[in-house]
């Protein structure tokens, strides 16, 4: 390859104009709003020295407050791809009552306030509530247990799933099922054999932006959880305690995990978004 | 008569939808029609008595200031931003959009103990300063107006870059060539082609501003009619058994949520149309 001017620009040229003034004020921007706070965390942390940054990381109760949210996080993420896959489904394939309604309302965890869905489920799935009040009975309790924490992180992680599916599903040629079916598959062999392979990059996105919006998720779980140091105390959750009982350091190194955490997860998507546009290259 | 190969059978399909509908009813519906029946559990006077609470309506005068300075900042941005990424071919483009989506990764508490790191008069970077200027940014206003501008800050870039990628830049250069100019290229070209993506990307904005609660709480410090936004008062009441309160307070913030979803549906409808 010769070496030309072009291959060492950064920009190609254009006869576009406003490229100077809105990349330079976006850079400013970003790095006023977002770099230097977000460095800020990873900046405190290396002043704490490492053997009291892996104290606080290690400790009993932080350990308990991972893998609380990592567990219930996890099993948020894997219910919605189950039900998201469905749903994504349903609203592509099917026309049905109330499917235009179901559409525009999937969002809804998206567009309201997590604090409104924390007290709505917490009041919902208590013992008194509609649904805690049947379930009761059953020896089942849901608020202020695991299991409520995880009913709150399906409910707003819920629209990732389904809106990631939903375009790619939409845009699938159905030719290559009419094919299998002709060459005599059944439906559910044309279903696992064809349909699931093309939208897998798009479910392994939406598990992970799913998993990644229910790990650092507060606003609804405070109220769900009951906060009880070892059981029921998300890491999110934590972090505002030990700021309220001043331990700056001690939240700074659990946030500074968290945002390890996130990086990787971003970088996860980055990367099954290129083998998914690379796989299709083929 | 054609015959579909490809499709399953009605029993198959009618227990799918079951499902879904079930699904919806149970995670959506359910807890959306809740927050209003609780609202207006102790009858209307008592719903309209408590939205007209004066801490109230201190909150939601806070709350405005918050989304008033979040929208302009975050949509001057969103614009500017979008052309320069969608308009131009350049090096590490994926990583300025990965970094423009970092609010929105990460943990709302993560996002309000950074800036308690840099602006806390006790322990931050810019104490020192701070306090020589007598100036205070956490639990203050400053503090959640900053707070809400970073947690909204990828919406409207969001909307408008995979947009104004696929509609290319043929237009804008057309007009240039015919000797536009390039502010007016963008008012008459660029402008029109993106408005209901613009909309919907500064209403929800709005809805996440208004609606922001875990960043917001942490560098708030809850000073009731001083430093409380509207998710905050909601917290407040339903922390103090005032269930009706907060739900009727809470019904407020999910009317937005109502707005926001209609705004989109359309804006998708009208976007689909070109």
């Amino acid at each position: 390859m010769r070496l030309t001017s072009n291959t060492l620009r950064i920009k190609q040229k254009s006869v576009i104009p406003g490229f100077g003034i809105t990349m330079g004020f976006s850079m400013l921007y970003i790095s006023l709003l977002i770099l230097l706070p977000v460095s800020m965390i990873f900046f405190k942390t290396s002043t704490m020295g490492s053997q009291s940054f892996w104290e606080a990381v290690f400790a009993e109760r932080v350990m308990a407050s991972l893998k609380l949210s990592f567990g219930t996080s996890l099993l948020a993420a894997l219910v919605n791809v189950l039900f998201g896959v469905l749903m994504a489904w349903v609203l592509v394939r099917y026309s049905f009552p109330g499917r235009r309604l179901m559409d525009g309302l999937i969002d809804l965890p998206f567009a309201l306030p997590t604090a409104v869905a924390g007290i709505a489920l917490t009041t919902l799935y208590a013992e008194t509530g509609w649904i805690g009040k049947l379930l009761d009975p059953l020896g089942l309790k849901i608020a202020y247990t695991p299991l409520g924490i995880t009913i709150a992180l399906i409910f707003i992680s819920f629209p990732f799933v389904v809106r990631t599916i939903q375009p790619v599903l939409d845009g699938i040629d159905k030719e290559a099922e009419e094919a299998a079916a002709c060459l005599g598959a059944t439906r559910f062999q044309t279903f696992y054999k064809i349909i699931i392979p093309s939208i897998l990059p798009s479910i392994i996105t939406g598990f992970a932006l799913a998993f990644a919006r229910a790990l650092g998720e507060y606003g609804s779980i405070v109220f769900i959880s009951g906060n009880m140091p070892m059981k029921t105390e998300i890491a999110p959750l934590l972090i505002r305690t030990k700021l309220e009982q001043y331990d700056y350091a001690g939240a700074t190194a659990l946030a500074a995990v968290m945002l390890v955490i996130s990086f990787t997860i971003i970088l996860f998507i980055n990367l099954t978004q290129w083998w998914a546009s690379n796989r299709d290259k083929d | 008569m054609t015959v579909k190969v490809a499709e399953e059978s009605w029993v198959v399909r009618v227990v799918l939808i079951s499902i879904a509908l079930l699904f919806f009813t149970l995670n959506l519906v359910i807890p959306l029609v809740s927050v209003f029946i609780k609202a207006f559990g102790e009858g209307v006077d008592v719903y309209f008595a408590t939205i007209s609470d004066p801490i109230a309506w201190k909150a939601v005068k806070l709350t405005l200031k918050a989304v008033g300075v979040a929208v302009v900042l975050n949509t001057v941005f969103g614009l500017a931003v979008a052309w320069a990424v969608a308009k131009f071919k350049f090096k590490g483009k994926n990583l300025l959009v990965t970094i423009i989506d970092l609010p929105f990764a990460i943990s709302p508490v993560v996002a309000g103990l950074i800036f308690v790191l840099l602006f806390s008069t006790t322990h931050g970077v810019f104490a020192p300063v701070l306090n020589a200027l007598d100036l205070k940014i956490i639990f203050s206003t400053p503090g959640i107006i900053i707070a809400t501008v970073f947690v909204t800050l990828p919406f409207v870039a969001r909307e408008l870059i995979p947009l104004m990628e696929a509609q290319g830049t043929a237009e804008e250069e057309a007009a240039l060539t015919l000797g536009a100019s390039g502010w007016k290229t963008f008012l008459y070209i660029t402008l029109p082609n993106v408005k209901w993506a613009l909309l919907y990307g500064v209403i929800l904005t709005a809805a996440r501003a208004a609606g922001e609660f875990g960043a917001v709480s942490v560098v708030s410090g809850h000073i009731r009619g001083l430093t409380n936004t509207v998710p905050l008062h909601v917290e407040i009441l339903y922390n103090e058994y005032k269930f009706t309160a907060a739900f009727a307070v809470a019904s407020l913030l999910t009317l937005i949520a109502i707005i926001n979803l209609i705004v989109k549906s359309i804006a998708d409808w009208k976007i689909n149309q070109h």
